[in-house]
């Protein structure tokens, strides 16, 4: 092989002062960083596999270690940075697609930091959640214009049969996330956790490993374009099912499921050949248009009896009202929009960092079509795609969402550093990986604790944003835009998130 | 008693009605209001009174607000399409020197056409009415419509409600139901249609609070053909009464479920089938939640309604006394008017009072 022109991107200084040669670091490197030379007694580093997990920096016991970017000065050129020329020369050597993983690593704008929220002062008192009633519950589904109630001995009756709906004690649901691109021990975490905070996780498109199963009321189930994993159990053993058309990370593509983690339990549970890339087609083969989306909503609905809501995943592009709309209209109980900065195991980097737009806006224009069409309450709206904090979700709300999904944020709260190598299988966090001496790392009961501080935490900080606003209860925030102002932003953007500017 | 920097709370709000029907002069509303003059700022005064237009019964009572000769001849122009108009006349008042700026006040007494109601042979009568009345206020920057049901009006204006009461001549008046309020705004400037009863067909609505909510409550109602365009959160409680009680017929108690709906934790513990329908009604009903503080006395031409906010953030008491029920913002009002009635109690949070015509309880 030729000599490679990459240069590194990370170094490794460790302190040597401090270095005990325990080699930890050694052992827990999957990308082998790290190493240690028995003849002269040392450990050696090189910086050029790093990815900058920090998985050895955090288990160092005596911190000596620290990454950093790599000194080495290219000359300065606003066009033809150090990170443009260092695609070129990948393309250069392999020929192949530049992959990521994550969500989009470019500076697109996040409305939800350009959005400020109200408080109450004086005419209107603020609510005291350490003293009085919050309340969080979300329904997700399909609602009637109007119900019927008959009373009989002075006991009120509902006459409307109401359509199967989802149940969530915070409106905050895990995103899909498949079993393959992350690990059985990931996957176990976010099921006992949604479990626990009354809330549910999404199997993204790898199917539902067996010994998952009896989490299958806290889970939806999700059918892609390669329909891995999909049975009749399948379908039955979830609360929704989730027709995922796109996915904001890569809209317009499928899913990708590198070969390397397609182990013995991937491929039963996916019921695909072993060591074979997983390649989800672009479009489902049997929607090729809105009637389409429609039969197979139907066909979803007819094999579980109507007893599921069907929710149907749409990257957030140009087009995402009207697509929106149309979802509805074809039956969607639920509607899932994933925005340009959503995550994912592997996307072409091209396709990751120029596809789609930005959730806020999306959302946005999504809630006001379905309100203009007077077809809002037939179907739930549920924002993801970036969510970082309790603040964008409840300024998600506050546009329109009935309730958001969060991955990253989930993978980063069972230890994920975000270093976007999730395709290569070697998660040193035991995350995104099939590696059993990784996954090990991964403590399920840990995992499951991390995740479940996280919605606590976050559920307690949207309550005590909520009690600012003077509403003690989520559906007088859910659309509630007057309690949102825009800083910084153009009269046009203003007009599409429907917003007035701070000061108005 | 006259230290004026003191900052006082929020609107004054009364509702005095006979159940039998017995029509009642203004004397007990207007000293009830006085009594809270406090609670008010000069800045919004109003009156419902319900049976004053015995000989008008059939018609529609359209109380109209013009602030020019034009906003009067396009509205008559409206009129002419949509209604047949029996009488019309200036609404009497008599000076009161704080009475400034005044409308050009108005009532037409109409019926609609029955070329229109073959028009829109899928709205009901009562449809078409909210329609005029919709374009009206929506539209017509110089007309107002302040009230439009049958047998009752709305007297309403920039000043103190003892004011007002006095400008309008509410003496000339008998009714079965009055309501008054009086206001402190804060979020609105003040203004001759933004006063407070608010009215839409018969129902009245007088509010003492924010409403929190008001941006999702809205956007809910646009959803159902309502257009909010008055920048009041009064406008949006008539609003969800109207399409809660009278089009989608559900009973006022069960409204009133809708807009203060118990906690999850009370609903919990209800027994079915109780328990399934409300929580059916919060999941479906969850845009015409009424969030923040309020008390509101909904009036009609069956009812009176007091209603306060989940939490009970803004004081509302209720009394009775033979024939007639009382609701008012503090206890004191009440007992001006009558010393000593046979109850007198505080409105649960969430939980309606209702009082309601006995002749015309099925």
């Amino acid at each position: 092989m030729t000599i490679s022109y990459l240069t590194k991107d990370y170094e490794i200084v460790r302190d040597e002062k401090r270095c005990i040669k325990c080699q930890v670091c050694a052992r827990q490197c999957a990308n082998h960083v790290h190493g240690y030379d028995e003849q002269y007694d040392e450990m050696t580093s090189d910086g050029g596999a790093c990815v900058a997990c920090q998985r050895c920096v955090t288990l160092c016991p005596t911190g000596a270690l620290r990454v950093q970017r790599s000194t080495t000065h290219f000359r300065d050129n606003c066009n033809w940075t150090a990170g443009v020329q260092s695609s070129i020369v990948k393309q250069a050597e392999t020929g192949g697609v530049l992959l990521s993983g994550m969500g989009t690593d470019r500076p697109h704008p996040i409305y939800w930091d350009r959005i400020v929220l109200n408080a109450s002062q004086v005419t209107n008192p603020s609510i005291d959640p350490l003293r009085e009633p919050m309340e969080l519950r979300t329904y997700l589904g399909r609602k009637p214009d109007r119900l019927e109630l008959d009373e009989r001995d002075g006991r009120l009756r509902l006459k409307t049969a109401l359509d199967p709906q989802l149940k969530l004690e915070l409106p905050v649901m895990f995103s899909a996330m498949s079993f393959g691109s992350i690990s059985f021990n990931a996957c176990l975490s976010l099921a006992r956790a949604a479990k626990a905070a009354g809330t549910f996780c999404n199997t993204g498109e790898g199917g539902l490993h067996k010994d998952l199963y009896e989490y299958g009321p806290s889970t939806i189930v999700q059918v892609a374009s390669g329909r891995f994993g999909v049975t009749p159990q399948y379908l039955m053993a979830g609360a929704a099912i989730e027709i995922k058309i796109g996915q904001g990370a890569k809209p317009g593509i499928g899913g990708h499921l590198p070969g390397e983690k397609v182990t013995r339990t991937i491929s039963e549970t996916r019921m695909i050949p072993m060591g074979t890339d997983a390649i989800s087609p672009a479009p489902h083969h049997d929607i090729y248009s809105i009637e389409d989306l429609r039969l197979l909503i139907y066909a979803l609905k007819e094999a579980t009896n109507y007893t599921k809501p069907v929710s149907v995943k749409i990257a957030a592009v140009h087009n995402v009202a009207a697509i929106a709309s149309g979802a509805v209209r074809a039956g969607a109980d639920i509607v899932a929009i994933d925005g340009i900065r959503g995550g994912t195991g592997a996307a072409p980097t091209v396709i990751r960092d120029n596809v789609g737009i930005p959730i806020e806006l999306a959302l946005a224009s999504v809630d006001s079509r379905l309100r203009e069409e007077g077809i809002r309450n037939q179907a739930s709206l549920v924002a993801a795609g970036g969510i970082r904090n309790s603040a964008d979700i409840v300024k998600a709300i506050a546009l329109g969402a009935d309730a958001v999904y969060i991955a990253t944020s989930a993978l980063i709260a069972m230890g994920c550093h975000v270093c976007q190598k999730c395709y290569t299988g070697r998660c040193n966090w035991g995350i995104a990986t099939q590696d059993p001496n990784l996954v090990r790392r991964l403590n399920p009961d840990i995992g499951t604790r991390r995740l479940t501080n996280l919605l606590r935490a976050w559920s307690l900080e949207i309550k005590e944003l909520m009690g600012g606003m003077g509403v003690n209860a989520v559906e007088s925030l859910r659309g509630n835009r007057a309690h949102l102002r825009g800083m910084g932003l153009t009269d046009t953007e203003l007009r599409i998130l429907g917003i007035e500017p701070a000061g108005a | 008693m006259k230290d004026t920097r003191y900052i006082h709370s929020g609107c004054a709000i009364v509702g005095i009605m006979s159940e039998e029907g017995r029509l009642i002069d203004s004397e007990m509303i207007m000293t009830a209001i006085a009594n809270m003059h406090f609670r008010a700022n000069g800045l919004g005064g109003g009156f419902a009174a319900y049976g004053i237009y015995p000989e008008f019964e059939d018609y529609y009572a359209l109380h109209m607000m013009f602030e020019s000769e034009k906003g009067k001849d396009d509205c008559e122009a409206l009129f002419a399409r949509y209604f047949v108009v029996r009488s019309d006349e200036r609404i009497p008042t008599r000076p009161v020197p704080a009475i400034r700026n005044r409308p050009l006040l108005w009532r037409y007494f109409v019926s609609v056409k029955e070329e229109i109601r073959e028009e829109f042979y899928d709205l009901t009568e009562e449809d078409i009415v909210v329609k005029a009345v919709m374009h009206i206020n929506a539209t017509m920057s110089d007309a107002f419509v302040a009230s439009s049901g049958r047998n009752m009006g709305v007297f309403k204006g920039v000043g103190y409600p003892e004011e007002i009461g006095e400008f309008y001549k509410l003496d000339t008046y008998r009714a079965y139901q009055w309501t008054a309020h009086g206001r402190f705004p804060t979020n609105t400037s003040a203004w001759w249609g933004g006063a407070h009863p608010f009215g839409l067909l018969d129902w009245t609505i007088m509010h003492n609070g924010e409403i929190s909510s008001y941006g999702i409550n809205r956007r809910y109602l646009a959803n159902f053909g309502y257009e909010c365009h008055m920048q009041t959160d009064t406008e949006v409680i008539t609003y969800l009464f109207d399409l809660l009680v009278r089009k989608h017929r559900l009973p006022i108690e069960v409204a009133a479920k809708v807009l203060a709906a118990p906690l999850w934790k009370q609903i919990e513990r209800m027994e079915e089938p109780e328990r399934s329908s409300l929580e059916g009604l919060r999941m479906v009903y969850g845009g015409a939640l009424l969030n923040g503080p309020f008390s509101v006395v909904l009036g009609s031409n069956r009812m009176m309604v007091g209603l306060n906010d989940r939490l009970k953030l803004r004081p509302m008491v209720a009394a009775r006394d033979k024939d007639l029920v009382f609701i008012a913002s503090e206890e004191a009002a009440i007992r001006s008017v009558c010393a000593a009635p046979e109850s007198v109690w505080s409105i649960k949070a969430g939980e309606p009072l209702a009082a309601a015509l006995k002749e015309k309880v099925a």
